[in-house]
């Protein structure tokens, strides 16, 4: 078989870190190849180089057995090499035909000429499946849709092996199951694609072969058929990975939380929430599932106090706390982990003791009277610390120098040991790695098993599925449907996360 | 190298470096820098009388530096300390004047007090229109400043003023004149310095031992995290104006109590703009901004000294911008030495 690609003791250093350590990587024609690993393992980096925006220390890039030397991303683009971004890269006011050319349009003289670029873009989507109108907007488009954009784009400049960076994170199931059935075809037509992605069933899924990397270097080269994903989570991780969740039946008893036609505008003066209503009881995890963007932002600030809600009303242990200052959902036992730990979470220059006692930094033992007590949040984040494992144990080390999932860690820790009543979760495991996603996880079900009230929103929908007990789908600012996880199927919220009514979905 | 060590790194390099890169000016005009900066040396600390003017001259910019490093601390840049001062300094002699009948125990104290509230209450009004509309503290306190400016003239001339010539208020009560530390020939050390520097503690206490520090300086840090905490934003900045403009006030204050004994209009000379320099110097910390008021007073009093060795006392004021270029871009003192050092692998 023809190597597509070669990547021969690839060495990248960073200030302080060592983040390709002599990495092999060969990519087979026509193959399909994951590429997996924990955040920090060094993928991307891996990546940026066969793509020209990073040079390595030391080592060879071979393409189609010809030794490289990437000066720029001009250059892989000229050697047949196309990556799509997590972040697309399309300009939102112009059509699918114009994005696609942009930067190497086609011209009459030096007139632009459009009627020949949708013709071009019209038979690459034909040959490769990729149903997709060249006159559509981009901003009009579904994010599924930007993606195909983005991968026409990469075949129009002539890529032979595209680069896919965690492609899957920003789609619902069934868009996620399109895009595959897209890779398939580009494959069966000779294409060579390269899939990064910490989601282990969708790349055994898509694969043909994987490559496992920890901590920098490659720590296992995998036949799809001779592996499961047992397998490679140990590889990626260095220990077993327990993957179903373990948990006993809720115990769920009183209302907690009761939330009633809540209709809340988004930051553009939109309504983002239009007349949710639901119920969280003691001891068990609520989900809300559904694709980004779907009001569940606005959602979260208007039941923490972030925002205020235009109508509807919020009751907290059957007290109407609508609109009431977030400082006083506090105190009446409501926690909140927010989506955004960089935001919200954390303040980054404030050392981790301080970080550890944000929103209980006024009440005692935290302080005496107007005075902090310094002591007293020294020992009580020692201990936080060592109870929740964030690394490194250094308690005086400010914010902005834990890595992500010890950033995470510290605000899932510090709103656990809050002694919350009601605990509002948004997206906590976004961007962390299995073992500390299993960390969490088990932390969120052990404060239900203690009588607490989880509401927990999610993009995940493993997390989603596996967390709670039950779960409602949130789609365009309203609740589609509420499922029991034990009597439904992925497929059934994935059509609810689209736009379809439970009542539909259960005639289909 | 540890944070708190930069803290004290930056500055001193920065300022000889700066004096390098002055005597290279000193040169190009033909004097000697040696020679020069003997002379500044002599005119800040050469006598008794060169120190006592040092500490005069440092004692209102220790206060304003305090004002605007306060501000800063809480993410306000409060450029109004020039007018918060005035006020500050229009009003207490309002009150000083009027108060010959009461003992200085109380009237000193009592003085002090109302010209920061004076100072507080119009810095507030910048602080309640960001909290309220959003309108930046920057513009609104510009702003404010040629009010005070035009309102003070109006004042000390129609109102308040006496004599002739220069628009001047009558001299307030003695019980409210501070008493002097020492006497030097005819120039009085009063005891404002301690005022200025008890300010100081105050702050730093504020700002690092108590909780309402803990919001302050979180809301400057991170408004969303701080609100996510529970922390109230617009009463924070309304507090965090309030106090910057109280500091400024005292500034006034403590001019025309230990220095001017009357109130003269809008003489400050600036110093509540050498705030936002002796802020950015002193690296916003309370004890910081008493060393960097200290410098701008010794370069003040001893470029006089260095005028009369043939060298323009200007030159000082590229050793101040200079200064503040590169503390204010500190990155570069720092890469220089960190270019030189290997970087450890973790």
């Amino acid at each position: 078989m023809e190597k597509a690609v070669e990547l021969i003791q690839i060495v990248k250093r960073f200030p302080g870190v060592l983040a390709n350590d002599h990495v092999d990587l060969t990519v087979f024609k026509g193959e399909i190849h994951s590429i997996v690993g924990e955040n920090g393992a060094g993928k991307t980096t891996l990546m940026n180089q066969l793509y020209g925006l990073l040079r390595p220390d030391s080592g060879e890039i071979r393409i189609f057995g010809q030794k490289v030397n990437f000066k720029g991303p001009r250059d892989a683009i000229a050697k047949g090499i196309g990556m799509v971004h997590q972040h697309f890269m399309l300009v939102n006011t112009l059509t699918v035909a114009e994005n696609v050319v942009l930067g190497s349009e086609t011209t009459r003289g030096i007139i632009f000429d459009l009627k020949e670029a949708q013709r071009k873009v019209e038979k690459l989507s034909k040959s490769y499946g990729l149903q997709i109108d060249p006159t559509a907007k981009i901003e009009n488009l579904p994010v599924g849709m930007q993606q195909r954009v983005e991968i026409i784009k990469t075949l129009y400049r002539g890529a032979e092996i595209l680069i896919l960076d965690e492609p899957t994170a920003v789609l619902t199931p069934q868009e996620t199951q399109e895009l595959f059935s897209i890779l398939r075809k580009l494959k069966e037509s000779g294409k060579t694609i390269i899939f990064i992605s910490h989601k282990l069933n969708e790349v055994m899924d898509i694969s043909d072969r994987i490559t496992v990397m920890r901590q920098g270097k490659v720590t296992g080269v995998l036949n799809k058929n001779e592996t499961n994903v047992k397998e490679i989570a140990r590889l990626m991780v260095g220990r077993e990975i327990v993957f179903t969740v373990q948990k006993p039946q809720a115990k769920a008893s009183d209302v907690v939380l009761r939330v009633e036609n809540l209709w809340v505008k988004d930051y553009r003066k939109l309504d983002a929430v239009k007349g949710v209503s639901f119920e969280v009881k003691k001891g068990e995890i609520y989900g809300i599932a559904g694709v980004a963007g779907n009001g569940q932002s606005e959602l979260v600030e208007a039941l923490t106090g972030l925002r205020k809600p235009e109508k509807g009303k919020i009751f907290l242990l059957g007290e109407d706390v609508t609109g009431k200052p977030v400082k006083e959902l506090r105190e009446r036992g409501m926690t909140h982990i927010p989506e955004d730990r960089h935001k919200y979470g954390l303040i980054l220059q404030y050392p981790a003791y301080y970080n550890m006692i944000l929103g209980r930094h006024y009440v005692p033992p935290f302080a005496r009277g107007d005075f902090l007590d310094q002591k007293k949040i020294q020992e009580f984040t020692a201990q936080v610390f060592s109870q929740f494992d964030v690394r490194p144990n250094n308690i005086k080390m400010l914010g902005m120098n834990f890595s992500g999932g010890n950033q995470q860690k510290l605000v899932v820790a510090r709103e656990m040991s809050a002694k919350p009543k009601l605990i509002v979760v948004s997206q906590p495991t976004r961007g962390l790695d299995v073992g500390a996603t299993e960390f969490i996880h088990k932390a969120l079900i052990e404060l239900r098993d203690t009588g607490v009230a989880v509401l927990l929103i999610s993009m995940e929908l493993d997390e989603i599925m596996s967390l709670s007990d039950r779960i409602a789908v949130m789609y365009n600012g309203q609740i589609m449907g509420e499922v029991d996880p034990q009597q439904t199927t992925i497929e059934e919220i994935g059509l609810m996360m689209a736009g379809h009514k439970f009542e539909e979905v259960r005639r289909f | 190298m540890s944070s708190k060590l930069w803290a004290f790194v930056v500055p001193i390099v920065s300022v000889i470096i700066a004096l390098l890169i002055s005597s290279i000016v000193i040169v190009l005009i033909g004097q000697n820098p040696i020679v020069a900066y003997t002379a500044l040396f002599r005119g800040a600390f050469g006598s008794k009388l060169a120190i006592a003017s040092v500490v005069i001259k440092s004692t209102p910019l220790i206060l304003t530096g305090l004002a605007v490093g306060f501000g800063f601390r809480a993410g306000l840049f409060n450029i109004g300390a020039e007018g918060q001062m005035v006020m500050g300094a229009m009003i207490g002699t309002a009150f000083a004047i009027n108060v010959a009948w009461m003992p200085a125990v109380f009237a000193i104290p009592l003085t002090m007090v109302v010209g920061m509230i004076a100072g507080a209450g119009y810095a507030a009004i910048a602080g309640f229109l960001k909290a309220k509309t959003g309108a930046h503290e920057v513009v609104t306190t510009i702003m404010l400043n040629w009010i005070a400016e035009y309102l003070s003239s109006y004042v000390v001339t129609v109102p308040m003023g006496v004599g002739f010539g220069t628009p001047k208020s009558p001299e307030i009560a003695n019980s409210t004149k501070l008493p002097p530390l020492i006497t030097v020939q005819a120039t009085e050390l009063t005891s404002g310095i301690i005022v200025a520097i008890i300010a100081a503690i105050v702050i730093y206490i504020i700002l690092e031992k108590t909780t309402k520090g803990y919001e302050l300086k979180g809301t400057g840090f991170n408004p969303y995290a701080a609100e996510y905490g529970g922390i109230k934003i617009s009463q924070n900045i309304v507090l965090a104006m309030a106090i910057s403009g109280a500091l400024a006030g005292l500034a006034g204050t403590l001019e025309v109590m230990g220095v001017h004994h009357r109130f003269l209009g809008t003489l400050s000379g600036g110093k509540g703009f050498d705030g936002i320099s002796i802020a950015l110097i002193g690296q916003n910390h309370p004890i910081g901004i008493i060393f960097a008021a200290l410098l701008m007073g010794s370069l003040r009093t001893g470029s006089n000294e260095m005028q009369f060795a043939g060298v323009p006392k200007h030159i000082i004021l590229i050793v101040q911008a200079i200064i503040i270029f590169l503390v204010a871009a500190d990155r570069i003192v720092r890469t220089m030495f960190i270019r030189k050092k290997k970087v450890k692998v973790s």
